[in-house]
């Protein structure tokens, strides 16, 4: 669903199904939000786009986290309430911001909402962001279902105006993925209040930031003290045998596993209410704490002397889920160990893929010819990791790859030539001072742009180099070639990755030349803003010699046919999902793939 | 140990409608008067790997994700993606699974016994694990209503036979839920798959192995070679390179698999591919 502004006079559905984002958006519509910023990233991404569409407030995506939080910060100054929403790693950027506003405080509330991924569904790392609270200062909510998504966004911007402080509030894929029934209230009208100079507060010159500093360490014992009888935090069951504090995601598995015990939830997990949690360990017998990643619970616990077991039955390492938490409970000999369940038969692997007629394969198939070294960066293109494409030797961080590629070919530990690849919207990201650098120390490197004209990997969001907002307004594009030619690299060429023989010449003449080239690749992504879809290709049989050269693409749409040639399978192309975009035509040496007859296409 | 919530989980391929499919059961599961939760991952790129979702419904739900061994049904949209979560069902549970294959150009990459590395269809597997099977092929039954598009409703129908909701809740769920203008479609295609039985799979012999023992051998005549480089760009194993002074190198011998397109397009006659030596018999002479 999403989330419009209701028309007047009518009435809210009483209870929606709405997903943890989703929850998220509509607590922070209710909340009267008027700026909402953020950087699309898995499993986040979808909190801002089920509010784009509301006239009421100004909701966008910022060219990386650290903006995104600047000007959330900013909005929340000028005294609109704001909504900054970023993934685990986006916090590692927005973090020079994030420490320091802890010190400013806020005009009025401003609310992070930052989405974890343990088991690293789709993150380089699962990095336990409930830490940064901590390192901050600032109070961390940790909802744990769909319905407190909701409740929770609301009363963290009520937290923030009442400490004077940016509230995190933290998801995981688990939370934000996840559909439950949600009561929907009406949206607060909350007009901006306007911005009040105070440049003690708002200036941090090392002589105002000392005066901040107390500030921040008063706040958080005040909030400690609150934290004591706030509503955030329950209890649940009645047989006090074994007592388990825990937050989050990790309460449901708790309930499911032992639904008479004792349960304290905490909604808030920084500051912690140390005497009612003193007060618990103390009515119950044996006291556990279920939390997922990091012991940050139970070392708090710990460290305050109150004894408990925690990482010693449940992994530090990615998600917990009803069989996990089952199982450390039955190691703890706190229930019987779960029936044994056979593992399944035998299956095929199935990682994600680069798409059929992706613009991304064509470069990464040069690539790999070429013996390059490639220091690769996140997007979709960094699937061309995995074989049969294999062309990629490193991915961090967003934009890394520039700056890693200057370094491999400064420490002249590789004869091969070092080649950077990196999306439009990562560039924009993080890449731009990566080629600065090279410009500046006249790395001898290549660096591709792969510009799909979207932010891909994510779902198709706009991004400052598509000409749209992601409200759907024009705006300027940023103009890549000009960008590159504006920061130094004179050899800047633009190629169709769809037509293989100009790539392959426009990287091997850019790998050429002494000093930093760039090479942008520009057809757009198949999948977004539009699906794309040409008359589809077939092999005729007879003409193939099973030589396997447009497997070399791994192509989702080409695989093995039962037919062989010279003992070797020949290949059979799935018209259903074929876009046509020729790169296997262009491969084949027998030529024995062409469109499908005009005829038939009609019917695909 | 569970709070009496039931469990359900769908299975597919990136693109197949999976999240679409559960948005439309946990519909239907609210609307017949239950606590809900549906739980789904999706990430990376946006098509072509596992996508899995949980749904649990009861009086008031604890857990999103279903225990291992504990969920009512499983319904898959493709035939390795059911194999994959079997072990999620309970005993006495439904299999509910298309018999169409999505084969990832990863299960194609044996380059000496050219076997697809894809689970045969074939139903001994559930039945071993007590577990009703009920294959269908989904796509013909929605094909014969005039939409195969209409395909993942075909599941939905026969998954409906396997719950006790009322069909009033999800046709409700269906109509409001699939895109405009297909509901009629949708509904049909739902009705034929709670009448669906399930398809016998005749029993399908091993594909027969059509490989060589080891790689060709890969003879390279430096004298003619005048390194024009066109072999090491057209082998499709990667086994030719010129070196950094220039000279042709044999970098993956072990790879060749005998296509002889280096063969074939050397202008100067300069490589010839012969056929692997096994134990001193040259293969196709009736080595096996």
């Amino acid at each position: 669903m999403s989330l419009i502004v209701e028309e007047p006079g009518t009435r809210l559905p009483e209870r929606t199904l709405l997903s943890g984002n989703e929850a998220i958006a509509r607590g922070a519509v209710e909340a009267g939000v008027r700026v909402a910023a953020g950087y699309p990233g898995t499993p986040s991404t979808e909190i801002l786009e089920s509010i784009r569409h509301r006239g009421d407030m100004d909701v966008r995506w910022s060219p990386n986290e650290k903006v995104a939080l600047d000007v959330g910060l900013g909005a929340s100054l000028g005294g609109a309430r704001a909504l900054v929403t970023m993934k685990h790693v986006g916090l590692n950027v927005a973090a020079d911001t994030f420490m320091t506003a802890a010190y400013t405080g806020v005009g009025a509330g401003l609310v992070l909402v930052v989405a974890d991924d343990p088991g690293m569904h789709s993150s380089q790392n699962e990095q336990d962001s409930r830490h940064y609270a901590r390192f901050a200062g600032v109070p961390l909510l940790e909802p744990a279902n769909s319905s407190e998504c909701l409740e929770f966004t609301r009363l963290a911007f009520e937290i923030s105006e009442r400490f004077d402080v940016p509230v995190l509030l933290r998801s995981t894929t688990r939370i934000s993925h996840n559909r439950g029934l949600v009561a929907l209230g009406e949206r607060e009208d909350r007009p901006a209040t306007g911005f009040v100079r105070n440049p003690s507060k708002y200036v941090m010159i090392p002589g105002y930031a000392r005066g901040r500093r107390p500030v921040l360490l008063q706040r958080l014992e005040e909030m400690a003290r609150w934290a004591e009888d706030c509503d955030l935090t329950a209890e649940f069951g009645e047989d006090t045998a074994v007592g388990v504090i825990t937050s989050g995601i990790s309460f449901n598995y708790v309930r499911e596993v032992l639904p008479e015990a004792r349960v304290l939830k905490l909604g808030m997990v920084h500051p912690l209410p140390m005497d009612r949690i003193r007060e618990f360990a103390g009515s119950v017998g044996r006291l556990f704490v279920v939390e997922e990643l990091d012991p940050f619970l139970e070392d708090a616990i710990l460290a305050a002397g109150i004894a408990v077991e925690g990482k010693r039955w449940f992994s530090q390492i990615g998600e917990l889920g009803p069989d996990a938490v089952a199982a450390g409970f039955a190691a703890a000999g706190v229930v019987e160990a779960p029936e044994p369940v056979a593992a399944p038969p035998a299956t095929v692997k199935r990682p994600p893929l680069l798409c059929p007629g992706c613009p991304h394969t064509a470069p990464f198939v040069a690539l790999k010819r070429l013996g390059a070294v490639v220091s690769g960066d996140i997007g979709c293109y960094t699937l061309a990791a995995l074989e049969p494409l294999a062309a990629m030797d490193t991915c961090l961080a967003m934009g890394s790859s520039i700056g890693m590629a200057v370094g491999l070919a400064a420490s002249g530990g590789t004869e091969a030539p070092v080649v950077a690849t990196i999306g439009d919207s990562t560039f924009v990201h993080g890449g731009i001072p990566g080629l600065v650098e090279a410009v500046y120390s006249n790395a001898n490197v290549t660096v591709i742009i792969l510009d799909n004209g979207t932010t891909a990997m994510t779902g198709g969001q706009e991004h400052p180099g598509t000409g749209k907002t992601l409200q759907g307004k024009e705006a300027k594009a940023v103009d890549l070639v000009a960008l590159c030619k504006a920061v130094g690299v004179e050899d800047v060429r633009v190629v169709d990755p769809y037509d293989i023989a100009a790539t392959n010449a426009a990287i091997n003449a850019a790998i050429g030349n002494q000093g930093p080239s760039v090479v942008i690749t520009n057809r757009p992504c198949v999948e977004a803003p539009v699906k794309v879809k040409d008359r589809p290709y077939l092999v005729d049989a007879a003409a193939c010699t099973a030589c396997q050269a447009c497997m070399a693409l791994g192509c989702p749409s080409i695989v093995w046919s039962d037919e062989t040639f010279d003992g070797r399978r020949k290949v059979v192309i799935d018209t259903v999902t074929c876009t046509g975009c020729t790169l296997c035509a262009q491969l084949c040496p027998p030529r024995a793939i062409a469109p499908i007859p005009r005829k038939e296409a009609a019917g695909v | 140990m569970s709070d009496r919530s039931k469990g359900l989980l769908l299975a597919g391929v990136g693109g197949q409608g999976v999240i679409l499919a559960s948005m439309i059961v946990a519909d239907a599961l609210v609307r017949a008067g239950n606590d809900v939760k549906q739980s789904e991952v999706h990430g990376m790129a946006q098509r072509g790997g596992s996508v899995v979702s949980h749904i649990r419904w009861g009086p008031r739900v604890s857990s999103p994700l279903a225990p291992k061994g504990s969920a009512e049904v499983l319904a898959a949209f493709e035939w390795a993606e059911g194999l994959r979560w079997i072990d999620y069902v309970r005993p006495g549970g439904a299999v509910v699974v298309d018999v169409r294959t999505i084969i990832p150009p990863g299960a194609c990459v044996d380059r000496r016994g050219w076997a697809t590395a894809y689970p045969r269809i074939d139903d001994g597997p559930i039945a071993d694990r007590r577990l009703q099977p009920r294959l269908l092929n989904a796509a013909a039954i929605a094909s014969g209503l005039g939409n195969v598009r209409a395909a993942n409703s075909v599941i939905l129908g026969s998954v409906a036979g396997f719950l006790d909701i009322d069909d009033q809740y999800w046709e409700a769920a269906i109509s409001s839920l699939v895109p405009k203008g297909t509901a009629e479609i949708n509904l049909a295609a739902f009705r034929a798959g709670k009448e669906a039985g399930t398809v016998v799979i005749p029993a399908q012999p091993a594909p027969e192995a059509t490989g060589v023992a080891g790689p060709h051998v890969i003879e390279v005549k430096h004298d003619w070679c005048k390194a024009c480089d066109i072999c090491s760009r057209v082998c499709p194993e990667y086994c030719l390179a010129l070196t950094l002074d220039g000279k042709l190198a044999v970098v993956d011998p072990d790879a060749c698999t005998g296509c002889r397109l280096c063969e074939i397009l050397c202008p100067d006659f300069a490589i010839r591919i012969h056929p692997p030596v096994v134990a001193g018999v040259a293969a196709g002479e009736g080595a096996s």
